[in-house]
């Protein structure tokens, strides 16, 4: 998902209002709700803000404000907290926060979404404040309770201690904290980075226990009493509409309890899944089909398109002044549509009662559902609960501005008046749309005659999937979409001229953002081409990217750390041989090498990947290094094997069978090297999946001297 | 009525005899930590033992699944899966942790049929198995950590 940290308060104010109503920015420490004069909380529990809770028996819970979809997020945020509050973190929980914008809104969104990479660095300066402000009462409690100046004591492990052996633990102090107020901002201390206990350290994840038990409870896991099961037909033509269905026969399966219409289709209910399923296999739907879309004319379309000029996205000298160029190279670039494919299958329970209704789903944009809802229903949002789960993946597919998923769901429970688990097959959720949009690039560069850089000029065709929501009026610039330009309009290399634009595409087809959204595809067109480029010069790619960089230190820097970890250069077994690329995204700088090799008939195998990144500050190191051990098993599953295309209007991928992911057989080896950095802190859930698939076809390049120009990658790589 | 012998106790479900394990156990039975990923035999997210075999419940009907041994990730109780699931915290293995009672329920039947897996084993005996989070190369790690003890 795109950063939006960089835009103007005045957007987010906007962006809030538009997708939450009017929402208030915590940018800051919001109180519990007893502050803020709401519902008093148990007075057997310390709630010193509204993240933190302390049982009396020592524990605390953390309500976490972001979802955790498997990056990590519960456990690097708790870290922040538990750090700055001196906790115990074998006395540690964490609970997904309820959806209140107010109190748990993302500082880079607004609202409450968990994406962007945003996380953790977009939470880390108010999290601090969150624990530090917690220990500060503790400390206060601990000195009204033994009548001693607060500033002789300290806090280690989940206690204060004082003069004279004097200890209280956290649990002690929660009767003592009545009628302690948080600390004035200005008077916060925080920890010197020196002093941090679990922050920089490698903890397991926090839920894991649960993950290896089968006791994790996802939302496709969720019972409530008396609830029934749906599966919901859907346009099997995106637009498409309903004209006229018969119930009959699905009626007669038994278990089938209810079949109504909602906005998006036919719900089949049931008693469970497989009578649902059953039932909708048996239901009579005629549609009104519309436009039929195939990916050959969408292809010949966006050719077209990307033979005239587009927007400006960037612009630098003047790439029509060809006096300088020696040499000239030109390349057609074509990348697919993606599904995120997240292990678990989309879903949303939910209980509408007269006046409240109850959602529980795995869901990256609380926010969001919470207003889908409520617009639904005509209720307040605050009638509506969202009940948090965990994630089985969500790589963007649960972020989604239009709410469908909860939609469906609120619309079937209203329509039948029970609670109901709408269900997604894995057909359904491989065919249900909000794509990784497909793209089309024409490129051109040159060369002087000294070999130097020249001009460089990208066009980009690709939809927009910002038009037309709440975040265009921070996204869209000059009329691009700067997330469908991003990784392209900023290009690190240093060319005299430059060129970048952008061609709307448009069709009935939903697209949304994937792992690492534009990156995604525009990374890999330009670490192709810039390598292209250094082989016309007849340069290294490594030291042709190296010598544009002046500009990039930190950039530049990972790319050296890479090829040095690599061994770039040095002499390699027969029939294998080494790619490189480079790229910034989410405020990370990442560079990787790919060892591969290529057998006669064309069969590419992928040995090894290095990855050097530069994210700043790291909160968890082990994270970070499974955020890039599994971003080069992402990135290279759409390398190898990602593609949606249409035929009639249809999907032509149903399941995994054609629609496959990287399995554990064709895994690379993975090493990682994180630069130690004090800079800026930049994401990790998404910026090491841009560099993994040109990593990898350049390094075919050398082997077979043939440029990959389309995703995926063909079987026979030397074909 | 259908009789499952689950986890080692007798268990009645009132479904269709061509309804897949993995239904009964997941909406019948309350026990989720078996998965949904495919519904065809391609993921391995509802690998549960039969028999001791690892088997795919999503296309397990019932009538085959009645009278058999069935044990699933909330049943494991014996030295290999206690190795393999702290081998599994070691490692740090999950990520959404949505395909890894299918990892573990296959990473179990691995070791107790070759006690010490090449990488090669494990790749082999692990290929059935999808992990979209891309965790591959800790469960390799994870299922040499466990054979090792
Ligand atoms: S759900 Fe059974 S193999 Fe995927
Ligand atoms: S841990 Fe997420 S699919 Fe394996």
């Amino acid at each position: 998902m795109h950063d939006i940290h960089s835009l103007t308060r005045r957007g987010f104010l906007k962006a809030g209002s538009l997708a939450g109503g009017g929402l208030l920015l915590s940018f800051y420490l919001p109180l519990p709700a007893k502050g803020r004069g709401l519902k008093t909380p148990s007075p057997t529990l310390f709630t010193p803000n509204a993240f933190i809770s302390i049982s009396p028996d020592n524990s605390i819970k953390i309500l976490c404000n972001h979802s955790e979809m498997g990056q990590g997020a519960y456990t690097a945020l708790t870290q922040i907290v538990a750090d700055e509050m001196d906790a115990d973190w074998s006395m540690i929980s964490v609970e997904p926060a309820p959806a209140n914008a107010a109190l748990y809104a993302c500082p880079a969104f607004g609202m409450q979404l968990t994406g962007g990479s945003a996380s953790t660095n977009s939470e880390y300066d108010r999290l601090r404040r969150v624990g530090a402000s917690a220990r500060s009462m503790l400390i206060t409690a601990a000195a009204r309770e033994w009548q001693i100046d607060a500033a002789l004591l300290h806090t280690e492990n989940g206690s204060v201690f004082g003069p004279a052996g004097k200890k209280a633990t956290y649990g002690e102090l929660v009767e003592k904290s009545a009628g302690i107020l948080p600390p004035k901002p200005e008077g916060l201390k925080l920890k010197d980075p020196k002093d941090f206990k679990f922050i920089g350290k490698s903890l397991n994840r926090i839920e894991v226990q649960s993950k290896i038990n089968g006791s994790a409870i996802f939302g496709l896991d969720v019972m409530i009493p008396g609830m029934l099961v749906a599966v919901i037909e859907r346009p099997p033509v995106f637009g498409s509409k309903v004209k006229s269905f018969n119930p009959a026969k699905t009626k007669s399966v038994p278990g089938v309890k209810h079949v109504v219409q909602i906005e998006r289709g036919i719900a089949v209910v049931a008693t469970g899944y497989w009578a649902a399923k059953k039932g909708r296999e048996v239901l009579e739907i005629d549609w009104d089909l519309g436009p039929l879309l195939n990916s050959e004319t969408l292809r010949t379309d966006y050719l077209e398109l990307a033979g005239t000029p587009g927007k400006i996205a960037a612009k630098e000298g003047d790439v029509t002044n060809t006096s300088g160029a020696a040499t000239t190279i030109e390349a057609i670039y074509e990348l697919p549509f993606l599904n995120h494919a997240q292990m678990e299958p989309l879903n949303c329970t939910a209980d509408v009662k007269p006046d409240s209704c109850d959602i529980y789903i795995g869901t990256q944009g609380q926010t969001i559902d919470q207003m889908t809802a409520a617009k639904i229903l005509g209720m307040n949002p605050d009638k509506v609960k969202i009940h948090t789960q965990l994630l089985g993946g969500a790589f963007g597919r649960r972020a989604i501005f239009d709410g469908h998923i909860t939609a469906e769901a609120v619309q079937t429970s209203k329509a039948i008046g029970e609670p109901v688990k709408v269900m997604w097959s894995r057909e359904d959720d491989l065919k249900g749309g909000y794509y990784r949009p497909v793209s089309l690039h024409k490129l051109t560069a040159s060369i002087d005659k000294n070999n130097n850089p020249y001009s460089w000029h990208h066009r980009i065709v690709c939809q927009s999937f910002i038009i037309g929501t709440a975040l265009e009026s921070m996204v869209v610039k000059d009329g691009v979409d700067t997330i469908a330009v991003e990784g392209a309009s900023e290009l690190p290399y240093a060319f005299p001229n430059v060129q970048v634009e952008w061609h709307r595409g448009m069709n009935l087809v939903p697209t949304l953002w994937m792992r690492s959204v534009g990156h995604s595809y525009n990374a890999y067109v330009k670490e192709c081409f810039i390598d292209e480029l250094a082989t016309a010069a007849g340069k290294d790619p490594y030291q042709f990217r190296r010598g544009l960089m002046d500009n990039h230190t930190r950039l530049r820097n990972v790319l050296d750390v890479a090829a040095s970890i690599s061994g770039w250069g040095k002499a390699l077994p027969a029939g294998r041989a080494r790619g490189i690329a480079v790229h910034e995204s989410f405020k990370s700088f990442i560079a990787q090498v790919a060892e591969v090799s290529v057998s006669n008939d064309g069969k590419l195998t992928v040995h090894k990947v290095w990855v050097a990144i530069d994210c700043g500050p790291v909160i968890n190191p082990g994270n970070v290094r499974a955020q890039m051990e599994g971003s080069v098993i992402f990135g290279l599953t759409s390398a190898l094997y990602g593609n949606i295309s249409f035929k009639e209007g249809k999907v032509e991928q149903s399941n995994y069978y054609d629609y496959k992911m990287l399995r554990i057989n064709e895994a690379p080896e993975v090493e990682v090297k994180i630069i130690d950095s004090t800079a800026s802190m930049g994401g990790v859930g998404e910026p090491g999946v841009p560099c993994v698939a040109p990593t990898v076809a350049n390094a075919v390049f050398v082997l077979t001297k043939k440029r990959l120009r389309q995703l995926p990658f063909p079987a026979n790589v030397r074909s | 009525m259908i009789t499952l012998n689950i986890n080692g106790s007798n268990r009645e479900v009132d479904a269709p005899e061509d309804m897949p394990l993995l239904w009964a156990l997941r909406e019948n039975l309350g026990l989720s930590g078996t998965k949904y990923g495919c519904g065809v035999a391609q993921c391995g997210a509802c690998t549960v033992h039969i028999n001791g075999e690892a088997v795919r419940s999503c296309v397990t009907t019932l009538s085959r699944a009645a009278g058999q041994k069935i044990v699933t990730i909330e049943g494991l109780d014996d030295d290999i899966s206690r190795r393999i699931q702290d081998a599994w915290v070691a490692a740090d293995v999950p990520q959404c942790g949505y395909c890894q009672s299918g990892q573990i329920m296959s990473a179990h039947v691995l070791l107790r049929e070759n006690p010490n897996p090449t990488d090669k084993d494990i790749d082999d005996g692990m290929a059935g198995n999808i992990c979209r989070c891309g965790t591959y190369q800790r469960i390799r790690k994870a299922i040499h950590m466990a054979a090792k003890k």
